[in-house]
């Protein structure tokens, strides 16, 4: 908690430096949302292409928004049109009503096609920052609603924008008890929109996980009757899954490696759970992992697939520890009390994501070397984080108390811009 | 009056007994999952799975965290392996059961260690291992509503052993 406040102080007490550019830079802790003026995109004197602009403008609006970093301006207070942004825009009119970055696109058809050309402009140095033309079929407006939402968060701060991505995660539904639960595999944008269901819930499905090209979930299916649990590999290019094939042991807790060649997994046994890794080829397991009579599971791959940090009990008490690729060993990173789940490592390899439990429940970082623990969100249940691609955010599973719904949330990682994602019903163990 | 509330309270405790430990499972009583056990119902035939519940036992409870038997489970374990001797033709799963707090995933493994210390009693005891399969549901297939309350929490850190 202490850490949580103090992340929140430093934040609250740096003031925002303006720049000979202006860019956002959240690493150093220096945060204050820049004032963006988007202008709605305009269709010229096609009414489809009038309401495809003012649509495509809010999709934009709500994702620049969303991610904390930025603060719109006010539209009653636009002082120009997107087509006047576009060709001449009055910078020193958008300076007076304190726009720092302004934004101005155009919708034209192209054959079958609607072409979306924007640009992006720094107010103080009156110069254009970005400017793209995209071209799309009109029902495919909302990616490139996030497209153009990802460009702006790149050129402002450096990081690929995660705007036009998806999120996996477990849908469940009724009465929290023994064959009455219903869970579903479920996949979204990241903004809740385009929402379906993968799985029909027969059968009970947990811990789904991305491959690296986000074209599979490997996940954990309990098959009939809730009584024949396995892996399985579910295509969305498909639209169906497939199982691992059956082994000895209950296989769970499934992750691509980088490359997506094989799985890293947990296989619990005669009272024992050890880390594996399934060749996904040729189905073949080998072992990574003894520790007798521990649990060794929750394993992740750094993103070069050198080494594995998972989740360990035996010390006593569950903690973080990493292996080579190879398995072996161990050496143990967490040292704070209490119990540590889930390691998930970020794409960009500095830090790694994980649960802790003690008392309460807390989503945490740490470096690879288990220094610089840092506690970014609280709660009476939180587990299961999961990175957003540009290892900005994370996600994971939060219930405020005892009687309430498990839903998801999302947080920066410097504990910043927690927000509450939309689903439709219950939801736990987000993917991203 | 007297006798009336007698039976009264007979007729309560029977059925929680029929409800083995939780009051929102109660099937597989005698007359096959009718969920209440009328007051003047003949016992459980012997040899029958509401036999091996009510009068045997099902469930093995740990303590938070923990996957050793105590000494009650352990009571449990002696007649689920005296029964199941007489009763050879049975095969059984036992089910591995989490309370709510921790991960879904180190649970799922804390309910096969659970399973997995029921089912090493059980050989010992003398059952063939070739008789018992385990399948661990970790804390999500909870035996009663997880409501925070710390019986819930105690009913969920459960072996159940069902006959198949």
């Amino acid at each position: 908690m202490k850490k949580i406040l103090a992340a929140l102080l430093m934040l609250m007490c740096f003031a925002y430096h303006a720049k000979a550019e202006l860019r956002i830079d959240v690493t150093e802790g220096t945060f204050k949302p820049v004032p963006i003026a988007i202008t709605p995109f305009d269709g010229g004197g096609d009414p489809q292409l009038a309401q495809l602009g003012q649509d495509i403008t809010k999709v934009i609006m709500n994702d620049l928004q969303s991610c904390g970093l930025f603060k719109i301006v006010d539209p009653n207070a636009h002082i120009q049109s997107a087509r006047d942004v576009m060709s001449n825009p009055r910078f020193p009119d958008w300076k007076l009503i304190n726009a720092e970055a302004l934004v101005g696109g155009l919708l034209k058809r192209s054959g079958s096609q609607v072409q979306v050309d924007f640009r992006l402009f720094d107010v103080f140095t009156e110069s254009q920052l970005t400017g793209l033309s995209l071209g799309t079929d009109a029902s495919n407006w909302r990616r490139v609603a996030h497209q153009v939402a990802d460009a702006i968060y790149e050129r402002m701060t450096g990081d690929k924008g995660y705007f036009d991505t998806k999120i996996v995660y477990i849908a469940e539904s009724g009465r929290e008890l023994k064959g009455h639960r219903k869970y579903r595999l479920a996949i979204m944008d990241q903004d809740g929109e385009n929402h379906a269901y993968l799985s029909a819930g027969n059968s009970m499905v947990l811990t789904p996980r991305f491959s690296p090209d986000r074209t599979k979930i490997a996940y954990l299916d309990f098959g009939k009757n809730n009584k024949a649990p396995n892996l399985h590999i579910f295509d969305l290019a498909k639209g169906h899954s497939e199982s691992l094939g059956a082994i000895k042991g209950l296989k769970m807790t499934p992750r691509f490696s980088p490359d997506g060649s094989h799985l890293v997994l947990s296989v619990a046994e005669g009272g024992v759970t050890s880390l594996y890794r399934m060749d996904l080829g040729s189905k073949k397991l080998t072992r990574l992992t003894t520790s007798s009579g521990a649990i060794d599971v929750s394993p992740c791959y750094d993103p070069e697939g050198k080494q594995i940090v998972y989740s360990s009990d035996r010390g006593g008490k569950p903690q973080l520890y990493i292996s080579d690729a190879g398995g072996g060993g161990g050496t143990r990173i967490s040292f704070g009390k209490g119990w540590y789940h889930n390691p998930v490592w970020s794409p960009r390899g500095d830090l790694i994501a994980f649960t802790k439990q003690d008392g309460g429940f807390y989503i945490g970082v740490m470096r690879p070397d288990g220094s610089g623990e840092r506690l970014i969100a609280s709660g009476y249940l939180l587990e299961g984080p999961s990175w957003s691609p540009n290892g900005r955010e994370i996600i994971y599973t939060c219930q405020d108390t005892a009687q309430s719904k498990a839903g998801l949330e999302s947080v920066d990682i410097v504990g910043f811009n927690k927000r509450k994602l939309k689903t439709p019903g219950e939801a736990t163990y987000p993917t991203w | 009056m007297r006798l009336y509330m007698t039976t009264l309270l007979a007729a309560s405790a029977l059925a929680l007994a029929a409800c083995g430990s939780t009051t929102d499972e109660c099937v597989d009583t005698c007359g096959q999952g009718s969920g209440i056990v009328p007051v003047d119902s003949t016992p459980c035939a012997t040899g029958t799975v509401a036999d091996f519940v009510e009068n045997v036992g099902d469930r093995v409870f740990f303590d938070f965290d923990r996957s050793d038997v105590r000494p009650d489970g352990m009571a449990t374990l002696q007649r689920q392996a005296a029964w199941l001797g007489q009763h050879s033709h049975f095969a059984v799963t036992i089910n591995g059961h989490c309370d709510k707090r921790g991960s879904v995933e180190y649970n799922l493994a804390l309910g096969e260690r659970r399973g997995n210390a029921a089912m090493q009693q059980l050989v010992a005891l003398g059952v063939n291992p070739a008789r018992i399969k385990i399948v661990s549901y970790g804390k999500n297939q909870p035996v009663v509503e997880q409501d925070g309350s710390a019986w819930a929490f105690q009913q969920n850190r459960v072996a159940i052993t069902v006959l198949d």
